[in-house]
């Protein structure tokens, strides 16, 4: 299946993707921005995604929060988000109202500043710390998403340090932040926009040309510091944190191949034969046979520069030591490290993933996120239509050459949460009430 | 056009809910099939009204774990067999149970079809249940039980419920049960969960995507005409609330930095004519990014990521929710500005501009929820689940856009109920149980992590 793809460049240094599907009256539009938390200061980690918050503060002809009011009263969707390496805007709407989606994206990557207010920050900068508490600091092993990373990257690597920011650096956060952010990465030339739906590419060229078409290019970004990494850990790392919850986790990460890479396909595929599905070796392993797990899955970060992550997350039975489990994990990579994968294997891990592929095109929004993906990173959006090839294309040689070089005992990062002493004692009752 | 100047929408295309072809087994079995020529891609649902909703109290959990372990292993082949055949089929064999109904769902590139059907048609005429499987799963969910014990959100819903219904309610306890009523749960009650309710006369079976009605109907015929049997009728859901008036339930959570908070009561079931009323009624107060509830607690105060409310709809009687986590030292202020919201509804009619704002949003909003074969496979699940009428869909947005401010006034009135609202919060006693006194709410009770009551 292929999507039809037409790009454009503004003289503003805009790209723009274009993918016309008239089977239902709506139109996605979706922005990134080449910045996310890898481009922060180390004395400002967290600044990426508060300033996401901000985008939605009102820009010149915008109140606050306005922008979700007239997306809504649209009857569209809309919302933001940010990642190590990107920061996207996206809006699905009725199709008649692709202009209003447009002119707003205009209107704050034109004329942010001027709305922006003391006020303003102070508040969203305590919606983010709620942000925090809510997804980090109060959820059990809440707190993996800033420890795994800052175990895999040295502390001077833009991956090291937490997409969340510390409470300490949002408070140090000011205006002249803002603005100094939004003039150095919120520029036409930094940004990717894709309009998947209901609109034809002539249609799509007038808007864009009207909307963005005056928008000054910027003056280029700073470079990042090194990203380069080896292309293994090494060794075999390990950090244990106790914590309260009731059963031990286990996240393993192993280095990987960046997205886009040769061998980033292989890999992909080495993690679905551990941890994708039922069918999988970790689920009917550790879950089915030893039952020493209760859920398993494996993913990657897809992560396009310096080194990806191929991460296991194990939880455990009750009653199973953290010790038991990261011994049974180990052993698992170890014989797939040794004996490779067999074809069935290939062909389910295959099948599951060009499937999930296909059946996450079905939205316009996800479309058009994958879309400005590839534009970001590679400079070509049509390697959307190349990806279930480039999956069909692997074969068990290249799967088990892939095993061998990265599931060795030399390429493994362990962040393995246990109880606290009185919760494990509480875990171990409820164990045997449970039984009885 | 002046850079100030906000683009005026052209006219809107029309849009229709995708008309489904109905159709009947020789067994009675029902059919919906929505031919759908967008990507290569069908959805098959099979759903059964075997839901929660179906378990007794004592054994609350039966129909969660009967139908995950509809995909543990058929009298053709096991467990690991039946994942790996849907698999190389690039499918999985999902499974749910909500309060009305429980399902077996797949999606598939197009040409897979029929093998899917196969497989989920096996998984559900001829499923084997064995005890050991059986056994897994069921301390799989002991397991998560047990994991929710520190974990806020799931703490919050599961107080919430049995704050607001009586015991006697199926309602009172999660759809997949709590750790009592799930280790009770034997083999035997599972097969006879699936031997009563899983039937024929109890099932639809749904197909939207990339087919032709033919095909599918032939094929569907082939692998689950000859299913049979006969069974129960479902029991009576009791629907009772547990406390007359306005109470306080603070479950404790030592050192937290925030408080995981609920706020509201049992309401009228699904298939009530003031449904639309409600909806829009609901978007106003905490449905929508802008709504009140939202805009004060997040906007204006700051106290919170994020606050919503919703009415959690099911067939027999329903729940209205506030759901929030707040900063711990603003816990007593952020329940009262909800209770003021909720009052507020009740007192004033809403603005012009927030009734359109929710009517637009509604309406508006209305073909993007169907953009996937699944979305649109969930949605007639939703209506025949809860019977409502053929054209449900087809009248959703004229029944929307016909709410007035009055309407919307009635229904606050009717359906938000102040004073027998109850009030979760899991927190820190030592930070927060002073400032939710000092609320006089309520008689405030306090609850250890597994629910007992310590004060």
């Amino acid at each position: 299946m292929q999507l039809p793809i037409e790009t454009f460049t503004l003289p503003n240094g805009l790209r723009v993707t274009v993918s016309e599907d008239h089977t239902a009256p709506i139109v996605a539009v979706n922005l990134w921005y080449h910045v996310g938390s890898a481009n922060e200061p180390l004395d400002r980690t967290g600044f990426a995604h508060l300033f996401e918050h901000m985008l939605f503060q009102g820009s010149e002809h915008v109140a606050a929060n306005e922008h979700f009011e007239l997306i809504q009263r649209a009857g569209g969707t809309l919302n933001g988000s940010t990642w190590l390496e990107r920061t996207n805007y996206y809006e699905t709407v009725p199709s008649n109202q692709l202009a209003l989606a447009l002119w707003l994206e205009a209107d704050r990557m034109a004329r942010l500043v001027p709305a922006m207010t003391q006020e303003k920050l102070d508040t969203q900068r305590d919606v983010v710390k709620n942000e925090r508490r809510w997804s980090v600091d109060n959820q059990p092993y809440g707190s993996w998403w800033e420890k795994l990373p800052a175990l895999c990257f040295p502390p001077t690597h833009p991956f090291h340090h937490s997409l969340m920011g510390s409470m300490e650096h949002l408070s140090d956060a000011t205006l002249e932040d803002v603005a100094a952010f939004f003039h150095t990465y919120y520029t036409p030339d930094n940004a990717v926009l894709s309009i998947v739906g209901d609109v034809t590419i002539d249609e799509a060229h007038r808007l864009v040309e009207e909307h963005f078409g005056s928008i000054p290019r910027g003056n280029g970004r700073p470079p990042l510091a090194d990203m380069s990494v080896p292309s293994t850990f090494g060794e075999w790392r390990r950090e244990v944190v106790f914590d309260d919850v009731m059963v031990p986790r286990l996240f393993l990460a192993m280095r990987a191949p960046v997205l886009g890479s040769a061998d980033y396909y292989p890999v992909s595929v080495a993690g679905a034969v551990l941890g994708m599905g039922r069918g999988c070796r970790l689920h009917r392993e550790l879950v089915r046979e030893q039952q020493l797990a209760s859920s398993v899955v494996a993913f990657t970060f897809d992560l396009a520069k310096g080194s990806d992550l191929l991460i296991l997350d194990v939880t455990a039975r009750p009653g199973v030591t953290g010790d038991q489990l990261e011994h049974a994990v180990g052993s698992i990579l170890d014989s797939m490290h040794r004996d490779g994968v067999s074809d069935d294997e290939v062909e389910r891990a295959i099948a599951v993933i060009t499937t999930e592929l296909t059946t996450s095109l079905q939205s316009a929004q996800s479309r058009a996120d994958k879309l400005s993906q590839f534009a970001t990173y590679f400079d070509d959006p049509t390697l959307v239509n190349r990806q279930v090839a480039a999956f069909e294309r692997v074969s068990t040689a290249d799967v088990t050459r892939v095993a061998r070089r990265l599931f060795g005992a030399d390429n493994r990062a362990s962040l393995l949460y246990e109880p606290r002493g009185e919760d494990a004692h509480a875990a171990e009752g409820a164990f045997q009430e449970g039984d009885a | 056009m002046n850079r100030g100047d906000r683009p005026s929408p052209s006219p809107a295309r029309p849009y229709a809910f995708p008309e489904a072809e109905r159709a009947r087994l020789s067994n009675g079995l029902t059919v919906h099939v929505v031919p759908l020529r967008r990507l290569p891609v069908v959805t098959t649902l099979l759903m059964s009204d075997a839901g929660a909703e179906c378990d007794s109290v004592a054994t609350a959990g039966v129909a969660s774990l009967s139908v995950d372990a509809q995909t543990e292993g058929t009298t053709e082949r096991d467990g690991t067999a039946l994942a790996n055949a849907f698999e190389q089929l690039g499918g999985s064999l999902d499974t749910a149970a909500t309060w009305a109904y429980s399902e077996l769902s797949t999606t598939v590139a197009a040409s897979r079809f029929e093998g899917a059907l196969s497989l989920l048609a096996e998984a559900t005429r001829v499923p084997s249940f064995p005890e050991s499987d059986v056994l897994r799963l069921r301390e799989e969910r002991m397991a998560e039980l047990l994991q929710q014990r520190t974990e806020p959100r799931g703490l919050a819903d599961d107080m919430f419920a049995s704050a607001c219904f009586a015991a006697v309610s199926r309602y009172a306890s999660p759809e997949g049960g709590a750790e009592q009523t799930v280790a009770a749960i034997s083999r035997d009650d599972v097969v006879r969960h699936h031997a009563n309710f899983v039937l024929p006369a109890r099932s639809t079976l749904i197909v939207v995507g990339d087919v032709e009605i033919e095909h599918v109907l032939r094929h569907a015929e082939s692998v689950l005409g000859s299913w049979s049997g006969q069974g129960d009728s479902s029991p009576d859901v009791a629907v009772a609330p547990t406390h007359a008036g306005r109470v306080v339930h603070l479950v404790t959570k030592v050192d937290s930095p925030q408080s995981e908070l609920r706020v509201g009561h049992t309401a009228v079931g699904r298939r009530h004519p003031d449904f639309h009323a409600i909806s829009v009624m609901n978007a106003i107060l905490g449905g929508l990014f802008n709504s009140r509830i939202n805009l004060n607690l997040r906007e204006t105060h700051a106290y919170t990521y994020g606050a919503f409310s919703h009415f959690d709809w099911r067939r027999h009687g329903s729940a209205f929710e506030t759901s929030t986590a707040v900063r711990s030292d603003v816990t007593g202020a952020a329940v009262r500005e909800i209770f003021a919201e909720i009052d507020r509804m009740r007192n004033e009619a809403v603005s012009p501009a927030e009734l359109s704002l929710a009517i637009d949003y509604l309406t508006g909003v209305f073909p993007i929820r169907f953009e996937t074969t699944a979305a649109i496979a969930d949605a007639i699940a939703m209506r025949e689940s809860y019977g409502l009428p053929a054209d449900y869909f087809d009248r959703y947005r004229e029944q929307v856009a016909a709410v007035s401010a009055d309407d919307i006034l009635r229904v606050a009135q009717k359906h938000l109920t102040p004073d027998r609202t109850q009030v979760v919060a899991v927190g820190d006693p030592a930070i927060v149980r002073g400032e939710l006194e000092a609320l006089n709410v309520g008689p405030v009770y306090l609850y250890d992590a597994t629910g007992r009551r310590t004060a």
